[in-house]
């Protein structure tokens, strides 16, 4: 029912976060996406987390590319500027408005067909430059929006609905984003809102590149017997490795009743993630071992999910750079247009 | 008697001859990476230093060491800076390519070489003067260190062309120890070997018909590289984002941004930089960086060449349709594919007005000089700002990579940047009605707003697709059509935004008119000269924007015959016209020169007389007069 505007009225006793907003006041245009898609649970958890961290909507900027997954910035934050760029080049866009104003968060969404193939290439010099950004990718393994062909993260043998077998090997997203640097990674189900909102909201704390895999079922083509990213595979084949609450620098620190499996990492900017590990072997503050751990337990067939890898010294592309605290985009023709005499120091050196 | 000519036959040619002063052509043959360009330019900087007007011209291959590289060096009292054509003094250092440098010698004049090693007669020509200067013997005698010989060889000859040319010693002086003032040792080192070099030619070479004599005609000029100015004109005109790939031959013009935003960027108290520089990985992410960066308010460039803009032409269109700000340097080379990548052209021009799929149009700009870089690059912000589309400035090989003598920078403190229509917080709160894509008063361009600007009203979604005034996605045929009018509506408006054409009335009325663009522009001031020394007067009129104001059209109509000068195979900027502006192809003639070298005042005037001779003698020539 998209022809039909979301009512403005709320129910007067709506919980409101310490600035004022009401969890309305996140959201977006109501769905166009199937009933049923993980997409769309996926929207719930940022809004749901945007929410809970008690942010300005506007300050945020959604960056999208091409396919059912990047359409759905149109559905939460309604208040912010969105951007729906072209197929696999939002990471250059969104590190263009990064660059204007490092101010705002940029949250870029995306999907394994819009990341993983035409994508690849944009998404990995991403996060080799430490844009400081989220950057979600809503894993189906399939190309929804053109109707269900494989991705380049369709596991190896698993079946479309058609019953075409995928030959090729899959990318695993989340250990290329290790391989290449990103500095907060993490893995998630669209089904597991305890664990995908705290994820979300540690991600938009970090001051760095900030990569999420959230394994989204596409109930339309990718839900089916024979598919590694239906609900029914993932919730068999889910292993956990910590639990992650995210707690602001002025929220009361709570009692953890078996502190031997507690990882606290503070960040940057004074927020905490406090991580309750279900494995003791995993700690996530150690990407070699993260990596090893990914890959035998993908031989098992596990997916892990949780905050797997996380640097609280991390640093974003304008500390390299350098830039002023100004945003670029505020800066006055008084501090960007040199002054007559600087013209004519250089002409006179050209004589 | 002096010695150096024993090994070569005598010549006729070589009595002597009447002086000629300040009007030749000198050029270099050197293998690329010997260290001979600093030296050569020396050679070129002391001539201007004497007021004498040059244009000097890198010709070099797609390599870093070992191939063959020259530098053309026009000296021209009379002010003419395109190239010439034909060779009066060739300094022959390469042997790879000596026979062709020997053949392009003009009947009578000189080649300069390094006579150490004995050559038979038959490299030589029986109609040309020899120069011999024993180098490599020299150099020998005098240095140890086989780098040194090799550096010191180059000055050398310009030691031994300072003195045949008549260039003072002082003026080089000078120049060496302005080059080499933070290290002195370097400015006695090379004085000697330039004395050694003066002191040979001085005592063991005869003197030479060519000459320099002091003059006063450079002014207030400065000698400036096209690419270093355009991206003095990004500093000027309030770049903040630079993303770029390397390629040939816009590599420098990032590299000389750096340079400049380093002196002139940073924050002089924090050290902070104020501007963001970086290096994409394709020219892809290079324009959707500079797209991204213009969409959230800052102005952005990226520069290529053609290959690059081909790549782009995706986020280009996005720009276009979605009407974001973004400037695109494009430095034209030779194309199709790889092409010429170290040789100029101007064969991106249809590429750049149409650029991706769909129907699109982009406004251009046509510097023809570095004076020009430097201004159209800083106009580009304010336009791609007000315009919001993206603007490309197409300059070439020839400008980009030259140094070229031109009028100095010139900027007006007055002048502030015009960010164009942006609807502020204060607007947006007054209640003010906002659509991104709604004509507010007719000449085509919305207003927009920053992300992050107002808590609750002012944002939308930007998107390729189509959509309605207040930027709702919508597929309706009426709604769509709309915004592709207004589009036109606002290219329309960009007539009177860009820099208008200059047009040169011959001394006599003519029916004959000729245009032309970007780096044509002093050959072709030289043959209006020489085509009006025949008798045979041509109105001209430079272009220096798409799209075309109505002058150009109405100079087209009031010519009978109107030549196009180009520098590339399809006639691209006479297809533009036509199309454009609904012209009949038989009234535009095209005069095209494309082999990637830069086009001469000789060629012109051979082919616009030829054609009017033409002309002339087709029947019905008394028609065609009236």
């Amino acid at each position: 029912m998209t022809y039909l505007a979301k009512p403005k009225f709320r129910h007067p006793e709506l919980e409101e976060n310490a600035r004022g907003f009401t969890r309305r006041d996140y959201e977006g245009k109501v769905s166009t996406l199937c009933a049923g898609c993980g997409h769309d649970s996926i929207s719930a958890a940022i809004i749901q987390a945007v929410f809970e961290l008690d942010l300005e909507p506007h300050r945020i900027a959604k960056m999208s590319g091409i396919g059912c997954s990047s359409k759905t910035p149109d559905y939460f934050l309604g208040a912010s500027h969105g951007f729906n760029s072209v197929h696999g080049r939002m990471p250059s866009v969104l590190t263009g408005a990064n660059l204007a104003n490092r101010d705002l968060i940029y949250m870029g969404v995306s999907g394994d067909g819009d990341s993983a193939s035409i994508g690849l290439g944009q998404f990995a010099h991403s996060i080799r430059r430490g844009v400081n950004m989220v950057y979600i990718v809503e894993n189906n393994g399939v190309y929804g929006l053109t109707k269900g062909q494989f991705s380049a993260t369709s596991d190896k043998g698993s079946k479309s609905k058609r019953g075409v077998v995928n030959n090729d090997a899959p990318i695993d997203m989340v250990s290329l984003a290790l391989q290449l640097g990103a500095t907060y990674v993490g893995r998630s189900f669209s089904g597991d809102k305890t664990q995908l909102v705290p994820l979300i909201k540690g991600a938009i704390m970090h001051h760095g590149a900030a990569f999420i895999d959230c394994v989204s079922p596409c109930v339309a083509f990718n839900n089916h017997e024979g598919s590694t990213k239906s609900y029914d595979y993932v919730r068999a084949h889910n292993e956990a490795v910590n639990k992650l609450d995210v707690i602001l620098g002025r929220a009361p620190i709570m009692l953890e009743q078996a502190p031997g499996s507690l990882q606290l990492v503070t960040q940057h900017d004074g927020s905490t993630l406090r991580l309750r590990k279900i494995h003791e072997d995993y700690d996530s503050a150690d990407r070699l071992g993260a990596m090893a751990y990914l890959q035998s337990r993908a031989a098992e067939g596990e997916i892990v999910t949780g905050l797997l890898y996380v640097d609280p010294e991390a640093h974003d592309l304008h500390d390299y750079l350098n830039t002023t605290d100004t945003p670029l985009n505020q800066l006055g023709d008084a501090e960007l247009t040199p002054s007559p005499d600087a013209l004519d120091a250089i002409n006179a050196g050209l004589r | 008697m002096p010695d150096s000519v024993t090994t070569e036959p005598s010549h006729a040619a070589a009595k002597p001859q009447a002086k000629i002063i300040n009007d030749f052509v000198v050029k270099f043959a050197n293998v690329n990476g010997s260290g001979s360009a600093s030296a050569n330019g020396l050679f070129a900087k002391s001539i201007l230093r004497m007021g004498v007007p040059i244009a000097a011209r890198n010709i070099f291959p797609s390599n870093i060491q070992g191939l063959p590289t020259w530098y053309e060096v026009r000296v021209s009292e009379a002010g003419w800076l395109g190239r010439r054509g034909g060779v009066d003094l060739m300094v022959a250092m390469n042997p790879q390519t000596w026979a062709e440098d020997v053949r392009a010698i003009e009947p009578g004049q000189y080649l300069f070489y390094d006579s150490t090693k004995p050559l038979p007669p038959s490299r030589f020509r029986d109609d040309i003067n020899i120069v011999g200067v024993p180098l490599t013997d020299i150099a020998n005698r005098t240095y140890s260190d086989p780098r040194q010989r090799q550096l010191f060889k180059n000055i050398m000859y310009v030691g031994a062309l300072a003195q045949l040319l008549n260039i003072p010693i002082p003026v080089v002086e000078r120049l060496l120890q302005e080059e080499f003032a933070s290290k002195p040792k370097l400015i006695d080192a090379n004085l000697k070997a330039f004395r050694l070099g003066f002191d040979y030619a001085e005592h063991q070479v005869p003197p030479i018909a060519l000459r320099l004599e002091p003059s006063d005609k450079v002014g207030d000029r400065i000698f400036a590289e096209g690419n270093s100015a355009a991206a003095l004109g990004a500093v000027y005109g309030g770049a903040t984002v630079c993303a770029w790939y390397p390629i040939t031959p816009s590599t420098s013009l990032a590299e000389a941004f750096m340079e400049h935003t380093k002196k002139l960027r940073t924050d002089p108290v924090t050290k902070k930089s104020r501007v963001a520089i970086v290096q994409g990985e394709d020219e892809i992410a290079s324009i959707g960086i500079v797209i991204g960066a213009g969409w959230n308010g800052a102005r952005a460039f990226t520069c290529t060449s053609g290959p690059g803009i081909s790549l782009m032409q995706e986020f280009i269109g996005l720009s276009y349709f979605a009407e974001i700000p973004a400037v695109i340097f494009d430095v034209q080379r030779g194309g199709p594919s790889t092409g010429m990548p170290t040789r100029t052209q101007q064969s991106d021009i249809l590429l750049a007005a149409y650029a991706s799929h769909g129907d699109t149009k982009h406004p251009i700009l046509f510097p023809c000089d570095p004076t020009e870089c430097f201004e159209m690059g800083a106009q580009a912000f304010d336009l791609s700002d007000r315009l919001q589309t993206t603007i490309f400035v197409l300059l070439d090989l020839d400008i980009g990579m030259n140094e070229w003598l031109c009028e100095p920078f010139k900027w007006d403190p007055k002048k502030k940047l015009d960010r164009g229509k942006v609807m502020s917080a204060a607007d947006l709160e007054a209640g003010r009605d906002f659509g991104r894509y709604l004509d507010v008063d007719g000449d085509g361009i919305p207003f927009r707003t920053y992300p992050g600007t107002h808590p609750s009203k002012g944002a939308y979604f930007t998107r390729g697709t189509s959509r309605d005034r207040y930027a709702r996605y919508s597929e309706e045929g009426s709604v769509y059509i709309d915004n592709m009018e207004r589009l036109l509506r606002k290219f329309d408006t960009a007539k009177s935004l860009v820099p208008a054409p200059i047009k040169t009335e011959a001394k006599r009325r003519t029916p004959y008119g000729v245009i032309y663009f970007g780096s044509t522009t002093p050959a072709m001031h030289e043959a209006l000269a020489a085509l009006e020394a025949q008798d045979r007067h041509v109105d001209a009129m430079r272009i220096r924007a798409f799209p075309f104001s109505d002058e150009v059209f109405q100079f087209i109509r009031d010519h009978e015959q109107v030549f196009v000068v180009e520098q590339n195979r399809d006639g691209q900027l006479r297809t533009l016209l036509v199309n454009e502006g609904g012209i009949h192809p038989s009234r535009l003639t095209a005069v095209l020169h494309y082999d990637g070298t830069p086009i001469t005042a000789r060629f012109i005037t051979a082919e616009i007389s030829m054609q009017m001779r033409a002309i002339e003698t087709m029947p019905n020539t008394a028609e065609k007069a009236k």
